[in-house]
Order: C-alpha cells, then structure tokens, then sequence
C-alpha cells in the first residue's frame, strides 16, 4: 500500500487550478460527461449515441459500468460487497442496526464478509453472471474508514479477474487521505455522498463524525466533513478519476440547497450527480424516520433532477440499492451467494466465456441504439408537437426493451417523451413483499399511485382486470410494443398521441403526482 | 473505571476496535468486547475514550461502574 499524505484541515486548498483538472473540465464541458444530445435538453449520462459524442477515454471507462451510465445499465450489472461494516460519521437517515433480508437501501447488509469471501463471492457472481462488470465497496458502512478491509479486497480481486471494474462510495471524510491508493488499484469510478455544502444545512443532517481521534458536532461536523468532501473530489478529478456524486433529497432541508451542492461539485470536475430521494420511514429506526421527516414525490424530484440537469449529467437510473446487491440494477440477487451457498459452488473463473458474452452485448445494445437513431429521424418529420411531453411507465427485465408483464414488474421504468425524443428520467418500484396481508386489489392500486404522472404504461402482456382499471385511472394500458425497443416505441407512441390531439380526436391532458416507493418494508420479513 | 460495550446493542461494526490504543476490544459472536484489564479509558494517549467517540449506537460503549477506576501509572 502507498503511503498517505494528510492534508489539515487549515490546509485545504481552494478550487484547484491544475492545468490537469482544467483540461479534464474542458473535456467534461465539451461534451457533458458523456451526455448526448437526446431529450429535452440532455439525456442522462450515456443514454444513446455513445462514442461519436464523447471523449473515448471517458466512453471507456463508463460504457459497461451500469451506475455511470444510464444506456450501460440496461446491460450490465453490479456487485457490492459488504467488507466494511464501521463508519466514521453518524447520517441521520442511517440506521446501521437495522437489517432485513428483503429491504434493499443503502447501508443494509444481510451477512458481513471478509476480504477473502467477498473475493470469492466475486467470482463466484462473475462466473454465474458473465455481464456482471463492477465490483463496487459502498459498506454497509464506509469503505474508507475500513481502508485495510476494503484495499485487501480490491487487490484480491485484480489478482483473480483483472477485467472487473473496481469502485467505490465513500462519505468522503477520510477520502484525501486515500486518494492516492485508490489510483493505485486503478479505480477509476468513486462515489462521494454531498448532501451539503454549507454547514448550517450540514448540522441538521450529520450528528456527529469522528475525525482525527475526536468526535465531532454540530457546525463543526458539519464544516469539516464539507472541506474534506470537497478537497478529496478535488484531488481525484485532477487524477482523471470520474466521481459520481450522491446526493439525498430531504425536504425543507437542503432541497432547494442541492441546486448549490450540484454548482460545487460540478466546478470540482464532479462527472455525474445523483440526487436520491430520502427514503424514511419509522420502521427503519432512523432520526429521519422517527421524526416523521417525509421524502419527496415523484415530481418534486423529477423537478429538482431538471433543474440541476442543464448544469451537469444527472443520474436517474439509481436504484438504492444494498451494500450487498448483486444483478442488474432493477434485481437483487445477493440471496443466491450466500457465502453458505458460495462454499458450495466450485467456481472457474472464465474469462473467455465472460468476453464473449459482453461482446454479445455490445453488439445488442450498438442495434437499440440504431433503432432509437431511426426512430428520431422519423420525429424530425413532426414540425409541431404543440409543447406536448408525456410520461410514460414500462416494465422491462432489461435490454432496453418491453419485456416484462405488468403483473410481474417490481418495479417500471419512466420514460419522457418530448418533441426532441424520448429519454429515461426514473423508475418506480412496485415489488410488495413486505406488505403482506394485501388482496390484488390494492397492489393494483399500489402501482397506479406508482405511475399516476404518466400516460401510458408499456408492457409485454396485460391482464383484462388491471387493463380497465388503469384506463379508469387514465393511463393508457399498451401491450401492442412487446419485446420491441423503449425509447423507439414510446417515440412512436408519442408522435401517435400528437398526431390524435392535433386532430381533435383527444384533448391533452396534463397528469397528477406519483409516489416513489410505498409501504413498510418490514412488516412481513416472517 | 473501564469501558464496556453493551452487547445487546452492538451492532458488531468494528469501528471501535483499530481505534483502541490498547487492543483491549475483541468480537466475540459477532459483537464486539472491552477487555477491562487493558483498557485505560484512553487515559494518556487520547481527550477521548476512542471506542465511545466512533460508536454509532448511543450509549452502547459506556464506562463499567463495575470495574476499579484506572489509575495512570
């Protein structure tokens, strides 16, 4: 391991101004991340083009990693392992006693793995599930504040399957300290949690941190955890390491805050910002949750992605997802590697078989990004879509298609169309596992109150009951795209609907607001 | 006086045991324990009792009432 350099605190440097940072700005400014032109100002993170529009040093590194762009996670999947268990700072929608084995959110964890399990979990994951791409640390604590645990897994893993990406999320106090091993492991994807910039905001969210062999409080806290934040985003952006940035939406705290986290980051070389919303409920045992601090809806959500997204790439594909999951982002199949289950597994790690697979892929997803491509030249033809945009719900197993039944999603994609395309701006979960008890009925009712902001929702096959009640509810039932691509059948969809307002046959109507994830998840773990 | 973990409570984190000056803390059955003839309550190496500053369950890393106040040698 490299030796570190500790940075007091006194010490940070404002914005750095290295010719390094500058020019890799320049890049990112260029092209926004790896934006594309789609959509109603800019496509998420990835969303189409891919490498015409991009820097192919940037395209490299995010192609088939599914949290960095949006069009990858359609393809690829994740793994966390979970081999840092302590933190260093206390979150107040954090509560590090809870587990339960069918909640999936950040920071929950169902088994602890040492270094060397969790690198055979990896080939035991990579091998059953050649697309698997990123290994990622993300806790269930923080992996900086378990540098030996999480260092030792990482080079583990480069050792057994050098083509496994490596990343991690961190809360950022230890970060500078780190940064320089980080590049060592060639990492080349880091996560920082920002949920402020100024530490009025900061003291309502962070009770505490422990930093230098103290605890600290308050604005205190506060202050120091934003420095080193800052400082470390810094020190990796000059390294040409491209960081996400996570950022929890918490209303009547630092919502309207988050436009100003979005300027600070994005200044620092941030490549793609993910605004969450809280997820809260007093189940969970969280200050958050017990003080009865709500999250956001859908729209104000969507409302505050929008606003953000003119400024840099904005990641709306983010599932939340455990510091243990393992899949495709929509999936969690961290219950079939059980370390139980992976002592049993006589694993072969074939690197062969896994690129052949991903070149599959990549030939799959060159075609949807074709017939999105003809798709658009057709909207060019539509002069006037009168202002008109529309949400509309999907439920796909992935691929970028309509594959999924309507009663067998857990969750449906949203996608918007607009008179410039149609592009991806979130995802609603459904799945009802932990709320027991509920007679078809009211899960039906569930996934209206999901999807009530969108006209229409996309399925491979519906039945006849759910088909009526959702158009009583005014969202158009469409089955007539199964197994065709999203972004081309909503485009088609839409210039359908424009065409039917245009002719009077129907009159545009504007939506209510959704809900974005519903339910206790831990009333039926029994 | 030493410090004790409240084992009822510990959510087995391992945040407190590379803290420890003295490596008095070791897990056993997944929570972790304070080895009450080695701890000092930090006395002469910290401000703090390290274990009771990176805790993050409330009032789980406590001083033993129990146990003979550490006498700095």
């Amino acid at each position: 391991m490299q030796e570190t350099t500790y940075v007091d605190v006194g010490n940070i440097k404002p914005i750095a101004q290295t010719t390094q940072l500058n020019a890799l700005l320049d890049k990112v400014a260029e092209h926004k991340g790896c934006g594309t032109s789609g959509g109603s100002g800019k496509a998420s993170c990835g969303s189409s083009d891919g490498p015409e529009d991009m820097d192919p040093e940037v395209w490299e590194k995010v192609k088939n990693h599914p949290c960095y762009s949006e069009e990858a996670h359609h393809h690829y999947a994740r793994m966390h392992v979970a081999v840092a268990p302590a933190c260093n700072i206390q979150c107040n929608y954090c509560n590090r006693k809870y587990d339960c084995a069918n909640e999936s959110r950040p920071g929950v964890v169902s088994e602890k793995l040492t270094p060397e399990q969790a690198s055979k979990k990896v080939l035991a994951v990579a091998s059953t599930i050649p697309q698997m791409t990123v290994l990622g640390i993300a806790g269930p604590g923080d992996p900086l504040a378990n540098p030996e645990k999480t260092f030792k897994t990482f080079e583990l893993i480069a050792r057994t399957a050098p083509d496994i990406k490596l990343c991690l999320s961190t809360n950022g106090l230890t970060l500078p300290d780190h940064v320089d091993t980080i590049a060592s492991f060639n990492v080349d994807h880091v996560t920082i949690t920002v949920n402020m910039v100024d530490p009025e905001i900061g003291q309502h969210i962070y009770p505490w941190i422990y930093y230098k062999k103290k605890r600290y409080t308050g604005i205190d806290a506060a202050r120091i955890l934003t420095e080193r934040q800052m400082q470390g985003l810094e020190m990796l952006t000059e390294r040409k390491i491209l960081c996400k940035i996570n950022s929890v939406m918490i209303p009547g705290i630092n919502d309207k805050h988050l436009v100003e986290v979005n300027r600070a980051v994005k200044s620092r070389g941030a490549f793609l910002h993910n605004i969450m919303p809280l997820i809260s409920a007093p189940e969970h045992g969280t200050v958050f949750g017990l003080n009865g601090q709500r999250g956001p809806t859908a729209q104000e959500l969507k409302a505050l992605q929008d606003s953000c997204e003119g400024e840099m790439n904005m990641m709306r594909h983010c599932r939340q997802c455990r510091a243990d999951a393992v899949g495709l982002l929509g999936e969690d199949r961290s219950a079939e590697f059980t370390t139980e289950k992976i002592d049993a597994m006589e694993v072969v790690y074939d690197a062969e078989t896994r690129k052949a697979y991903q070149e599959t892929v990549e030939q799959e997803r060159q075609a949807t990004v074709a017939a999105k491509n003809a798709e658009k030249e057709q909207l060019a033809q539509l002069a006037d879509a009168e202002g008109i945009s529309m949400l509309i719900a999907v439920a796909t197993k992935g691929h970028g298609k309509i594959n999924e039944h309507f009663g067998h999603a857990t969750e449906f994609q949203i996608y918007e169309a607009t008179a410039k395309g149609a592009k991806f701006v979130g995802h609603r979960r459904v799945d009802l596992y932990c709320q027991g008890g509920y007679g078809e009925e009211d899960s039906l009712q569930t996934v209206i109150r999901a999807i009530n902001d969108c006209h229409a929702v996309f399925v491979a096959k519906i039945g006849g009951c759910p088909k009526d009640d959702l158009k009583k509810a005014g969202i158009d039932p469409v089955d007539k795209y199964a197994n065709a691509f999203i972004e081309q059948s909503a485009i088609s969809y839409f210039m359908a609907y424009v065409g039917k307002v245009q002719s009077g046959e129907i009159v545009h109507q504007v939506r209510g607001d959704a809900d974005i994830r519903q339910g206790a998840y831990t009333a039926a773990v029994a | 006086m030493a410090y004790k973990i409240i084992g009822s409570q510990c959510t087995g984190c391992s945040a407190c045991e590379p803290e420890c000056p003295n490596v008095a803390i070791y897990e056993k059955n997944g929570v972790f324990m304070i080895n009450p003839k080695k701890c000092t309550e930090c006395i002469g190496h910290f401000d703090d009792a390290q274990c009771a500053a990176v805790c993050p369950v409330d009032n789980t890393c406590v001083i033993d009432t129990s146990q003979p106040r550490y006498q700095a040698a």
